[in-house]
């Protein structure tokens, strides 16, 4: 192991909270729980605060305020909060497993070790829901997240001929970040399903009374000036030799291949749910969201006693709903652990006027971008499971020789059981087997996810440390 | 495919990729740079052999995976750069000992 593997790791090994994820939901607990007298951990993946939606916060090269637009600078504060606040803060740490002891295993720099707590929130956000066309695991494809964390993290902006395709708030903010910093787009392929727009009509005086509305309005004005959009695109493939060359589609009924070096993919995100699952956290099928949700209270209390979910984790809702809800959760557990420290806090009313604020438009959303079958449920070759490289056609001929759900799935092909462990395949094995069996999602179900939920080697997990009883366990006589 | 904005002023940090020196900025992850680079840094699958670069950028698809510092199947686009580090793209599966 060289230096560039060691980072600071936890200082104690019980916490009263442990918060996991550094994205608004978890900075917003972290603040709250740390600052009430609370002994609090952060621990994040990434090398500074911010998560995904407020990605290199506090290192962007990006410098003028409004080229990533306000909504980014609006964690600065809270990150500021929470360096203020006595909560201990550990990034370029992989949580790997946490159970319902409140035992979480944390892998930093090579080393793995294991932290208790006395109540965990977690906050571990969202992923990009699947885009499974044909040819997306080719190079040049990417997500559209995939070039904002490289705008925001790294001030690096799409150069080659360009083209974004798919629907959702965070295509027309990522198109009009590359737009303002120099960046190149040919062309925005829209897939939003026309009859969306019908069906989202009785959700929108919700909508134009909520912040998204102006904002939105603002940002597509502004990239439809000028970037050619084609609207009602119903097919999308990706094709190339080892790499993109091109991306054919049917708009109005007419298909169209241009030459493209960069394909940027997006509808939409969806709860990143490996962790808590693995947890043994229930979880049910969200048919507005199409993706899996935990069963949460109105505090975001999960089934397992002592576990919290905030943020986008707790269903899609957005960076100020996350904040939001990581309040709550935090006021939860300190109500909990110190009563009398909730004296000093927000109200809980407060809290909850002010999530139910933030909550509002989104259902106008959650209609209107609904992502449509073809794009979630694939057929024939095209890949399914990127780790495992298994195709549509492959898991339908699976299901005809008897495969009932994912799990079964897993011995016939393999799906979900390469490194990304699901993230990438997983609500698309749940559709496409549900579509095949006649079933809903629901009843086909999901992987069942076990720690460790990210890779770690057998010797970091040989070289944890063990007690007396650990070795007990196992020592014959 | 990438190109950087001009206004970044980070300083600078040399890796090495596959021996040659390749020029990172500060703060940049391995991905990151790798794709900056312009250069051909696609990997081979463990399974078909078939190329792939980073998909997600945050830590969820491995596609990224690549061995840094001798250490193979890391993910690129969780580790930051750092002056000297040695990058190699990762041909196939993860070697026995490394």
């Amino acid at each position: 192991m060289t230096t560039s593997l060691v980072t600071t790791t936890p200082g104690r090994d019980t916490y009263d909270v442990v918060v996991i994820g550094a994205g608004p939901a978890g900075l917003a607990a972290t603040a709250m729980a740390a600052g009430a007298g609370l002994s609090t951990l952060l621990v994040d993946e990434n090398a500074g605060p911010g998560g995904q939606v407020w990605r290199a916060i506090a290192s962007t090269p990006v410098k003028a305020p409004e080229q990533l637009g306000a909504d980014y600078w609006a964690g600065a504060d809270l990150v500021a909060e929470v360096q203020a606040s006595g909560a201990e803060i550990v990034h370029r740490a992989t949580v790997w497993s946490l159970d319902r002891q409140l035992e979480i295993g944390v892998s930093v720099g090579g080393m793995s070790s294991f932290i208790k707590a006395r109540r965990v929130i977690l906050a571990t956000g969202a992923l990009e829901r699947p885009f499974p066309i044909p040819g997306w695991t080719l190079p040049g494809v990417m997500t559209a997240g995939a070039a904002q964390t490289m705008l925001k993290s790294s001030g690096l902006v799409p150069d080659g001929r360009t083209v974004i395709a798919g629907q959702g708030p965070l295509l027309w903010l990522l198109a009009a970040q590359i737009l303002r910093l120099g960046g190149r787009i040919d062309r925005i392929l829209d897939t939003t399903e026309r009859r969306n727009y019908l069906a989202a009509l009785p959700h929108v005086l919700d909508f134009v009374t909520s912040p998204y509305f102006a904002k939105g309005l603002a940002m597509m004005r502004e990239v439809k000036a000028r970037v050619p959009v084609t609207t009602g695109v119903s097919e999308l493939a990706a094709a190339g030799e080892g790499q993109l060359a091109s991306v054919s589609y049917v708009a109005g009924g007419r298909r169209e291949t241009i030459p493209v070096d960069l394909l940027l993919l997006h509808q939409g995100v969806v709860p990143n749910v490996n962790l808590a699952m693995a947890a043994g956290i229930e979880h049910r099928w969200d048919d507005r969201q199409l993706c899996w949700s935990p069963l949460l209270d109105a505090d975001g209390n999960t089934s397992v006693a002592g576990i919290a979910i905030a943020g986008d984790g707790a269903g899609i809702g957005g960076a100020t709903v996350a904040v939001a809800r990581g309040r709550i959760a935090a006021r939860a557990a300190i109500e909990a652990l110190a009563p009398a420290a909730t004296a000093k806090l927000a109200a809980e009313n407060v809290l909850r006027t002010a999530l139910a604020q933030a909550e509002r438009g989104r259902s106008f959303l959650d209609v209107l971008f609904r992502p449509a079958p073809q794009f979630r449920i694939p057929s024939g070759d095209t890949i399914v499971c990127r780790c495992e490289e298994v195709s549509a056609k492959d898991i339908l001929d699976a299901v005809a020789i008897g495969a009932t759900g994912p799990n079964q799935l897993k011995a016939y092909r393999r799906t979900g059981m390469g490194p990304c462990q699901g993230r990438l395949c997983g609500l698309t094995v749940t559709q496409l087997m549900a579509q095949a069996r006649g079933k809903s999602p629901q009843d086909i179900g999901y992987y069942r996810l076990r720690a460790p939920v990210k890779p770690i080697t057998l010797a970091e997990l040989a070289a944890m440390p063990q007690t007396e009883a650990d070795v007990k366990a196992v020592v014959r006589g | 495919m990438f190109k950087r904005i001009d206004q970044d002023n980070r300083p600078r940090v040399q890796i090495l990729v596959d021996g040659a020196a390749l020029e990172a900025r500060q703060g940049d992850t391995v991905s990151s740079a790798l794709l900056a680079s312009g250069r051909d840094v696609r990997r081979a699958t463990a399974v078909s052999g078939a190329p792939r670069l980073p998909y997600c950028m945050m830590g969820v698809c491995f596609d990224c995976l690549v061995t840094i510092d001798g250490v193979g199947n890391r993910q690129g686009c969780l580790v930051p750069v750092a002056d000297g580090m040695q990058i190699e793209i990762q041909k196939g599966k993860r070697e026995i000992g490394r």
